[in-house]
């Protein structure tokens, strides 16, 4: 039994990014917010520290930051016909946990999605036939459009600092930025980040051959900047313990960098850690949320009230949540009724590595998001007629540090130990780069999420359950982008180049990106989709989800630039129209 | 995190109430199952570097998992993994199987932070492992059982073998054309590959990169944090002697 607790005007479970930004929104609003994370209360000066964050084995073997599979993880098959297995040691992708969520660990790199991806089916169809799109494909559009979109992401690229060079302003064209980028109501907050070799390199040898490279929109701040909550960050030193580890010098954005610091001191919020949020309770015809229930670190149950619920829990447990949660109605893939676990999706991860004689990229200097990018092959950037498949990947070279665990390139076919492996690795550490594609992903009929049927956590309660496979249109595609890819590789004359397209079935064992999406996704039809463009849930309009579960595809970009903006987009229709008319914000 | 006596915001339960007990107010622990929630509000409190601290491996301890017969075993395996070279000294002499010993004896020897739930099923090779053996029990068993097989193929232990005959039986184990009894060879040996280089390349602090053999052999800066003024001086060799979590031995050296 769980004890019951007075009751909040809104309850945010997670406090990662997307919990953190709308727990701040509504708490400026004049609400009482109680904010919920299964994870410890993380801050830099406690965590993470010049002297010791530099730790490989801790960080990236170990996994610290990551969400245990002890306390939850996933089963994975690939269709439906297979039993899934758990996922026991994190492998494609590493969920986090703790106040910052994956924020802490990620790479920084923060794209805004492309104006056509919010109406993608209607673009598709408009552009190549109303017949265009194959029937493994379940496309749609996201209910919302560019203009509606555009404000939020300037609100968060100003939470984080993000530091760029604009490609297109609403006044016209700029130089040196992406050209495909939707207009942009203001440039990037801090300017680009300087390069390293590998990506100048890159970014000479696309321009010669036409293309228009650009600095990789990142979250790692250029110079010292204070953002609109009046918390500053501090200048990118390029460490090279980037990727899934803490930032020592308050340079990533985070929610713990950006965030969390201004709103943790405003009366009106509470944060409790280390308490796992089990169930979104509901009055008895489901019409309304009455609060969640949680289970903290002693294992006693408590039930917290509240007006507002906000799930912010990433993908997986926002799907998870609402399955054990019987909101909506689950998917199922024979009658492709129910919108519950629908249209999952994830990234397509490409990559050329080059092998030179002659260069010392010096590897070591690197962060999760310094780097210059083209997208010419990206998303419909280019012209699809006849090639038999839609979709494209953002082409990139971003060196994300060589802490050698890990980053030990040779060419295939050199033997894993031995004298011969260990002059190989000397041979080629230094001299070798690599140009990732990371991909888009269309969500398939086949490919969904469920609740596990025997696999369940520690508290008894069933493991999320991934089908996915890559479709026949996402190989195709990544065969395209990884040979365009090549075709630069080439150019940049290096010893030898291996290509490596990303082929099917998908492998949970090697990391692909953590970018998984769908499950839970927004669009304008309930028939096709769980939440409104305000990601307030069909049926239970004082329920929000929040995350890359609203996705309903995945371009060929990194999500959480849309992320965050999806959490101030949720926050806006809340305090602006749902306050103020408690109901469907649709209707 | 104000420390407060008053009830929680929430009204009617105290913070104790709440929390459970008084050993809630100690924040950031780290050990697993330490954990306790914790209700934040107001400026945030802490223990500067409560987290950021790991015992370095004290390497005079004597073996923390292995028995005698087992470090042998796992000595000679790592001296040829790694042998010594002209690039560098073998794994055996950087201490990779005093790391894979303090390795098991904590807390990654009993996959504690991993899901560990049956029912244990061979799936496809890309669902991963499901083996139910934890590092400590495949050691255990997959160390017994090389003895096992060297002893009845060639009259001897591993560790008294040829370095050239050891090589051989790990490249047949790599490749699978050695069974071992009671544990499959690949899910052994590729845990030993994996947990010596882990070792070998991994900070010194943990006990298998004596004095960052490996990071001098690679040019790997190690724990350095500011790369600002290298990072436009391109394909230059920027000549770093490298620096671990604990410093450097000359360093300590000058006292
Ligand atoms: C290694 C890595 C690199 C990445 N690089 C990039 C990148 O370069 N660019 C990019 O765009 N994206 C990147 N990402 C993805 C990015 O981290 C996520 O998109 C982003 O963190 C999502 O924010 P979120 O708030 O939705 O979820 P999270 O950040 O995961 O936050 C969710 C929070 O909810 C908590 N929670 C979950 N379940 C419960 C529960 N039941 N009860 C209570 N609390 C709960 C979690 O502990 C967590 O703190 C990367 C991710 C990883 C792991
Ligand atoms: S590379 Fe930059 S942002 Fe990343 S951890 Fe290092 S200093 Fe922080």
């Amino acid at each position: 039994m769980a004890t019951k607790l007075p009751l909040t005007d809104a309850v945010v479970v997670g406090l990662g990014w997307a919990g953190a930004i709308i727990a701040n929104e509504l708490v400026d609003a004049g609400l009482k917010v109680v904010g919920i994370e299964r994870g410890p209360w993380r801050d830099t000066a406690k965590d993470f520290n010049i002297a010791s964050v530099t730790d490989e084995l801790r960080y990236a073997q170990r996994q610290e930051l990551m969400l245990r599979t002890a306390q939850n993880t996933i089963t994975m098959r690939n269709t439906p016909s297979q039993t899934a297995l758990p996922m026991r040691k994190w492998g494609s992708f590493h969920p986090g946990n703790g106040t910052g969520g994956a924020g802490n660990h990620w790479a920084g790199i923060t794209f805004r999605f492309q104006p056509e991806e919010f109406r993608l089916r209607s673009h598709l169809e408009e552009r190549y036939g109303a017949d265009a799109i194959p029937d493994e494909l379940s496309l749609q559009d996201w209910g919302t459009d560019w203009d509606e979109m555009e404000p939020f992401y300037d609100a968060f690229e100003k939470v984080a600092g993000t530091s760029g060079r604009a490609g297109q302003l609403k006044s016209g064209q700029q130089p040196g930025g992406n050209p495909f980028e939707g207009a942009r109501s203001s440039d990037y907050p801090t300017p680009p980040l300087k390069q390293p070799y590998s990506p100048t390199l890159f970014a000479d040898t696309a321009r010669e051959m036409g293309y228009s490279p650009f600095p990789v929109p990142s979250s790692l701040v250029s110079e010292a900047y204070t953002n609109p909550l009046g918390v500053t960050m501090g200048p990118c030193t390029f460490c090279g313990f980037c990727t899934n580890y803490g930032c020592a010098n308050y340079s990533k954005a985070s929610a713990i960098t950006t965030v969390l610091p201004a709103l943790i001191r405003k009366e009106n919020f509470e944060a409790r850690t280390h308490c796992e949020v089990l169930e979104v309770t509901t009055d008895s015809d489901g019409r309304r949320a009455t609060g969640i229930i949680y289970v903290d670190s002693a294992g006693r149950r408590w039930e917290q009230p509240a007006e507002i619920v906000v799930v912010a829990a990433f993908t997986f447990e926002n799907v998870r949540l609402m399955l054990t949660s019987n909101i909506g109605q689950a998917y199922d893939p024979a009658t492709r009724q129910g919108t519950t676990g629908r249209n999952y999706a994830y990234q397509t991860a490409n990559n050329v590595q080059l092998f030179f004689d002659d260069k010392n990229f010096n590897p070591f200097i690197g962060a999760g998001a310094v780097g210059m990018g083209i997208d010419d092959f990206n998303n419909d950037n280019f012209d699809h007629a006849g090639l038999g498949f839609f979709g494209g990947g953002s082409t990139r070279v971003t060196p994300i540090g060589a802490a050698p665990i890990n980053a030990r390139p040779t060419p295939p076919g050199t033997p894993r130990w031995g004298s011969n492996w260990k002059r190989a690795t000397v041979d080629n550490y230094k001299s070798t780069m690599s140009i990732g594609c990371e991909a888009s992903n269309y969500s398939s009929p086949n490919n969904y999420l469920s609740l596990d049927p025997t696999y369940r956590d520690r508290l008894g309660r069933p493991l999320l359950r991934i089908t996915f496979d890559f479709t026949q249109n996402d190989l195709r595609m990544a065969q395209y982008v990884t040979d365009k890819t090549a075709e630069i590789a080439r150019r940049m004359n290096p010893r030898q180049i291996v290509a490596n397209p990303r082929t099917g079935p998908w492998d949970g064992r090697p990391y692909q990106s953590s970018h998984v999406v769908g499950g839970f996704v927004m669009g304008a039809d309930p028939s096709n989709s769980s939440v409104n463009k305000h990601l307030q849930v069909w049926g239970v309009p004082n329920l929000f989800v929040v995350g890359a579960s609203a996705f309903p595809q995945n371009p060929g970009y990194n999500p959480t630039g849309t992320v965050g903006a999806l959490a101030f987009k949720a926050a806006y229709g809340i305090v602006n129209r749902y306050l103020r008319n408690p109901g469907e914000m649709m209707s | 995190m104000k420390k407060r006596d008053e009830p929680a915001a929430s009204g009617g339960l105290t913070r104790r109430e709440l929390l459970g007990s008084s050993a809630a107010l100690l924040v950031g622990a780290a050990a697993p199952g330490a954990a306790q929630a914790l209700t934040f509000q107001g400026t945030p409190e802490w223990k500067p570097l409560a987290n950021v601290a790991v015992e370095p491996v004290d390497e005079s301890a004597g073996w923390q998992f292995f028995t005698e017969e087992e470090a042998a075993t796992v000595e000679a395996i790592v001296e040829r993994l790694i042998p010594a070279d002209d690039l560098s000294i073998s794994g055996k002499e950087a201490g990779c199987a005093i790391f894979i010993d303090r390795q098991l004896a904590g807390a990654y020897g009993g996959f504690e932070r991993l899901y560990m739930h049956g029912p244990f099923q061979d799936g496809t090779p890309e669902q991963g492992d499901q083996s139910p053996l934890t590092p400590g029990q495949r050691y255990r068993i997959g160390l017994a059982a090389l003895d096992d097989h060297c002893r009845r193929e060639h009259d001897a232990r591993f560790a008294e073998l040829e370095a050239d005959r050891r090589d051989q039986i790990l490249s047949q184990l790599e490749q699978e054309q050695i069974q071992l009894d009671d544990i499959d060879s690949q899910l052994f040996f590729e845990l030993v590959l994996t947990n010596t280089m882990e070792g070998f390349f991994a900070d010194p602090l943990y006990g298998g990169n004596r004095d960052m053999v490996s990071w001098k052999m690679l040019g790997f800066p190690g724990a350095r944090y500011d790369y600002r003024d290298y990072i436009e001086r391109h394909n230059e060799d920027l000549e770093f002697t490298p620096v671990s979590i604990g410093g450097r031995s000359d360093w300590q050296a000058q006292g």
